[in-house]
């Protein structure tokens, strides 16, 4: 294999890393805070707010039930705005932010919900806040759960994200469909097919030991 | 023991006695007309939704042990949640050290929290915080400083026997230790009242024993006014003053614990102290029981004696003076506080006239007699 093929493997592997990475982190960023509010806002949980619940719970299906690659292209606009061009690795950032941000909300709420209440209701019988009960409480305790939210979440986003060729956001994927499939180089769609697999791993496998590590049940 | 004692008594100190109505024989809890109904959409609930507590008054004087003994579904959970406001009442006030919790929310109705303490059934540790952080849980919350959290959750610690496990998890821990651990956390914040809802039930007899103990300990040597719930006329009986025993969401019967054992007022009071005693008539006896008395019958008689009446040799006087035998089918003797209770069920034989004669002297004896029915004359 010629040294520019290892090269161009290289550079879609990096893209492929910092695609998931930096959606993964800005959708965490978010999408916690968010699952966090899914569940203390439900009817009798310590910040009840049917309302706001039930329409934060509608956005955050819609975001859930659009095909990722439909919500690539559909919110080209809102991505050219965000960072300049819709196309290119930041420009394939944004979509994968975005279909991440439910999926670890959701995740993350039914982290929460496994906390046993009466763990909440010890802690109201202490005097606690809500925002106390959700720092010193729910988070903590769902740690282990979150952790797992987290990795299913990146997993996801490493197969996401080899459908930013359609917006020409590069990666391993791209790199797969474009030499691999559309050349008929089979070396390079199996190489980086085992890459993928790799990284899968490697990333199942730390969100494991961490909540191995979290977890002192 | 010693490290236990030394314990106490640091812990004692901590206990700053200061706080609004803290007067010397004050009511420390005080439930006035607590009403709770549920109104759920849900599957089942009528239109009037569903009445866990009706029209409660409940008053505990400071440094006592009272306890709420009831069924399952009679409401004691939600009892014990409204001093706290966990649930809050429908109808009535709460007052907890002089201070009305009902009219409180926020941030003033946590800072009341501060001063109850509560232990639960299922223990409701953290499971992601070491014991010395579980116990500086209520600390950290009320927004004290690391080195002063320490210098509590130590002697908190060494008060619970558990000053060693400081470091463990509580999936380390048995039941017991558990617990413990609980009661010292919820000892933490100084409170004036602690909560103790089934704090046993999850327990093995033998642990539930030292786990009351400690408790009897904290409510002598802290002063500390205890309120539990409970299902085990076994905890009634170990550690509380008073008892009340709750229906349907209604308190029908209060009474010193020494009198609820030995002449319970109510059907269900009767019930619970029968299958405490195990005192039941055998079966065979119970298939032959009538109501009414029969032209050959003797009555079978439930006698509870407490008091002078345990040491009075009754029932050969009974024969002697009444001419009626007494063939005592079951009989029990049980120590409660400083009283001592006897039971008895027994069949009076003799005729008519003899053992109305024998019913009316016990009666004048200070015994709680109870008619459980009538058996035919085998002869």
């Amino acid at each position: 294999m010629s040294s520019a093929m290892i090269e161009l493997i290289l550079e879609a592997t990096l893209d492929t890393l910092y695609m998931v990475a930096v959606s993964g982190l800005i959708a965490a960023l978010l999408g916690i805070p968010l699952g966090v509010m899914l569940y203390v806002t439900r009817p009798r949980q310590i910040l009840a707010q049917p309302a706001l619940n039930g329409a934060l719970g509608v956005i955050t299906n819609i975001g859930r039930s659009v095909p990722f690659i439909i919500l690539m292209v559909a919110i080209i606009p809102f991505t050219r705005a965000l960072v300049g061009s819709s196309i290119g690795t930041n420009a394939a950032v944004v979509p994968l932010t975005i279909a991440a941000i439910p999926f670890i909300a959701r995740l993350v709420e039914g982290a929460l919900n496994e906390v046993p209440p009466g763990l909440v209701e010890a802690a109201q019988s202490m005097g606690a806040t809500p925002w106390q009960i959700i720092a010193k409480v729910l988070l903590p305790e769902a740690r282990g759960g979150i952790f797992t939210a987290l990795t299913v979440t990146i997993v996801t986003l490493v197969s996401y994200s080899a459908m930013a060729g359609a917006v020409g956001g590069g990666g391993l994927g791209d790199l797969g469909i474009r030499y691999g499939y559309n050349r008929f180089n089979p070396t390079i769609m199996l190489i980086t097919v085992v890459i993928l697999v790799v990284l899968v791993q490697g990333f199942q496998s730390l969100g494991d030991y961490l909540v191995r590590k979290s977890d002192h049940k | 023991m010693a490290t236990r004692q030394g314990g106490l008594f640091f812990a004692r100190s901590l206990l700053a006695r200061a706080g609004p109505g803290a007067t010397s024989v004050a009511q420390m809890i005080r439930l006035q007309n607590v009403s709770k109904t549920y109104f759920s959409k849900g599957k089942g609930a009528g239109p009037g939704g569903v009445e866990a507590l009706k029209a409660v008054d409940l008053h505990v004087p400071k440094g006592q042990i009272h306890g709420v003994i009831g069924l399952s579904g009679a409401g004691k959970s939600t009892l014990i949640r409204c001093v706290n406001l966990l649930e809050r009442p429908t109808t009535g006030s709460v007052t907890v050290d002089g201070q009305e919790l009902t009219g409180l929310s926020g941030d003033a109705l946590n800072q009341a929290r501060h001063r109850i303490g509560m232990i639960f059934q299922h223990f409701n540790l953290l499971t992601s915080r070491s014991v010395f952080a579980n116990v500086a849980l209520p600390l950290e919350l009320m927004g004290m400083k690391k080195a002063e959290i320490a210098e509590r959750v130590t002697p908190l610690l060494e008060l619970v026997g558990l000053a060693d496990k400081a470091r463990q998890y509580p999936a380390q821990l048995s039941g017991g230790q558990k617990q413990r651990v609980a009661i010292a956390r919820a000892l933490a914040s100084r409170p004036r009242v602690l909560l103790c809802d089934e704090a046993t039930s999850a327990l093995d007899p033998h642990t539930t024993g030292s786990i009351l103990e400690l408790l009897r300990d904290i409510n002598q040597q802290l002063g500390l006014t205890i309120l539990l719930i409970t299902h085990e006329m076994e905890v009634v009986k170990s550690i509380c003053h008073r008892v009340s025993l709750i229906s349907g969401g209604e308190l029908v019967e209060e009474a010193e614990v020494g009198d609820f054992f030995t002449a319970p007022r109510t059907r269900l009071g009767r019930d619970f102290l029968n299958d405490f005693l195990e005192l039941e008539p055998p079966r065979a006896l119970i298939e032959r029981l009538e109501a009414d008395p029969g032209p050959h019958s003797h009555p079978v008689v439930r006698l509870a004696f407490s008091g002078d009446a345990v040491s009075t040799p009754l029932i050969s006087r009974l024969a002697r003076e009444c001419g009626v035998d007494v063939s005592i089918l079951q009989a029990k003797v049980e120590s409660i506080q400083d009283r001592t209770l006897g039971l008895m069920i027994a069949e009076l034989m003799g005729d008519a006239a003899d053992t109305r004669r024998a019913l009316s002297y016990l009666e004048t004896h200070d015994l709680q007699v109870e008619v459980l029915g009538h058996v035919q004359r085998d002869d």
